[in-house]
């Protein structure tokens, strides 16, 4: 038990110090992070002008699906923070070039689970991630704190953070299994792109779901993808509150329940389909 | 002897630079249709990426009539006249998408490989090679979808009626968008010369980008702005749809003659700069072999 741990501990601390390796790209990747979100915010500001200019109000108090001008820039801000949770850069494309060029061999043969290792290599990168880009965000937060309501109540806090777990184990273990399927299928860089795109509009990073229109609605929130940004970002502007605040975080577990089980099957049943070749 | 030898040392010289891009054109649609199957895929992707994108705006006209305070034939930008925006950013980027963006990214990729020798031996101009390539057809779509969309859009826009002006300046302005963004990109791509990796960059025309692609009247206040100064004059990326856009969807006024005629500036400028950048970008390249 004490060896595996320490197996383990071996591999993350490894995975830390390769990340440090790139710190400049770091800071430079984050800072751009927050530019598309300038044009969002300006784009919301012109819509609201417009609302108030052709109904003739003052402005001050309009509402988009319950949310003002203010809500809107803080959700985009929030969506930053839960998107550095749940977003895994590469993660199926590196799973299923592992698998196309027979690489995936050496986890086969090692003492090491792949699956284990992936998570502990993002474990890693998410780590020092926060740790560098600590500052930038903290920055951008401070400069647009008039934005933001105030701090949360404590039990809302809470059940921010666990779904910003939540988010991060769901986005880990969707995309890991999206990166099984090239077990079966070589190429899986087009499918990954129409989840891409999916991914893009309805997990929130758009627009608050809130303001589709019903069918829409329903349709988008029986998929996992709301949980990797908009369900944690409105729990924390207190857009869900009371029942569906628990009930959506139950959901959100059954999803990476659900996910890491398909994880493991997918991986299972993948290996038993594969034939290496050569040294 | 020699005068036959002198005249096809000259006909090396000047090689037919239309003959050679029909080529490039032809070869690239023959790759394409050798998977024809990811062909259609990569089709339908970017096809849907458009409808989404579409969507999106759809849905924010369900909340408000306009973008931005004021009347809709100055600054105010309505439904329709919004769809001719978005239809005319989709032309300009799906013809940059299909003609440089992979060869820009590829460009990073023969340095460091080394493969940028032999563009340089060969006996044409290294940027029109380097930028002209490979042809993705696949974005192609994309443009029938802008017409599509702005077929829809144009007739509805209010008080429209076409003028024979509209007709004739917005292509050009549309050509001198690509131009300006093609500017940007090649400069961007050349620079991965000096730094030898482009992840970033590429990142950064990519955020870049994204100003221009909503009407410049929408950064207003202090810090919007200084925005729209900057990516106006200084990174002329605000121009790109924007001037085409406007001089299709409002009534052509003359207090924005003076922008119009900026847009012709900037564009030469961007590509006279583009050409100075990698010009001075190939004499610093030394080869990766040997």
């Amino acid at each position: 038990m004490i060896a595996r741990v320490q197996t383990w501990w071996t591999i993350l601390r490894i995975c830390i110090e390769e990340r440090l390796v790139y710190r400049g790209d770091f800071w430079l990747g984050t800072l751009m992070r927050f530019l598309p979100i300038v044009t969002q915010i300006f784009l919301w500001s012109a819509v609201f002008e417009g609302m108030a200019a052709s109904q003739g109000t003052s402005g001050a108090g309009q509402q988009i699906a319950g949310y003002t001008y203010h809500d809107f820039v803080a959700y985009y801000l929030m969506t930053t923070i839960t998107r550095a949770f749940s977003s895994m850069p590469g993660l199926a494309g590196s799973i299923a070039l592992q698998i196309r060029n027979g690489e995936i061999k050496k986890y086969l043969v090692q003492p090491i689970d792949l699956v284990g290792f992936l998570l502990l290599q993002r474990v890693a990168h998410k780590i020092v991630y926060y740790g560098i880009a600590f500052l930038p965000f903290a920055f951008v937060f401070y400069i647009c704190r008039g934005y933001f309501p105030g701090w949360p109540p404590a039990d809302v806090m809470f059940a921010f953070i666990t779904s910003l777990v939540f988010s991060f184990l769901l986005g880990f273990f969707l995309e890991a299994t999206i990166g099984m399927i090239g077990f079966w299928f070589l190429e899986v860089s087009s499918l990954l792109f129409v989840y891409m795109l999916f991914n893009f509009f309805f997990s929130g990073h758009m627009f608050p779901l809130d303001m589709l229109p019903e069918p829409w609605r329903t349709l988008v929130q029986l998929t996992p993808l709301q949980y990797l940004a908009y369900f944690p970002s409105a729990v924390f502007l207190q857009k869900i509150q009371g029942h569906d605040l628990w009930f959506g975080l139950t959901v959100q577990a059954a999803w990476v329940l659900f996910f890491i089980v398909a994880c493991r099957v997918t991986y299972w049943r993948g290996v038993k389909r594969y034939s290496g070749f050569g040294g | 002897m020699f005068i036959s030898v002198q005249k096809s040392f000259n006909r090396m010289q000047r090689p037919s630079y239309t003959r050679v891009f029909l080529t490039f054109l032809r070869n690239s649609l023959v790759r394409d249709m050798m998977f024809p199957t990811n062909f259609i895929i990569e089709t339908i992707s970017s096809f849907g990426w458009v409808m989404m994108n579409v969507g999106f705006y759809l849905l924010i006209f369900k909340y408000t009539s306009q973008i931005g305070p004021g009347t809709s034939a100055g600054d105010a930008w309505d439904k329709y006249q919004f769809f001719v925006f978005i239809a005319t950013s989709m032309f300009i980027n799906s013809i940059v998408q299909m003609f440089f963006m992979t060869n820009a990214d590829e460009f990073s990729e023969l340095i460091r490989t080394g493969g940028l020798d032999f563009a340089l031996l060969k006996p044409i101009d290294t940027q029109f090679l380097i930028s002209l390539r490979k042809v993705e057809w696949a974005s192609f779509s994309n443009f029938l979808v802008a017409a599509a969309l702005m077929i829809y859009a144009l007739p509805r826009v209010d008080g429209f009626h076409l003028t024979i002006w509209q007709v004739i300046l917005y292509p050009i302005y549309v050509l001198a968008g690509v131009v300006i963004l093609y500017s940007l990109m090649i400069v961007l791509a050349a620079v991965s010369v000096w730094l030898g990796r482009n992840t970033s960059i590429y990142d950064f025309w990519f955020y870049i980008t994204t100003f221009s692609r909503y009407p410049m009247e929408i950064y207003s206040g202090s810090v919007g702005s200084l925005l729209r100064f900057g990516f106006t004059y200084l990174l002329p990326v605000l121009i790109v749809v924007n001037v085409p856009a406007r001089m299709l969807a409002k009534p052509l006024r003359a207090e924005y003659a003076p922008l119009a005629l900026f847009a012709i500036a900037a564009t030469v400028g961007s590509f006279v700069a583009s050409r100075w950048v990698f010009q001075r970008a190939l004499l610093s390249y030394r080869s990766a072999s040997s």
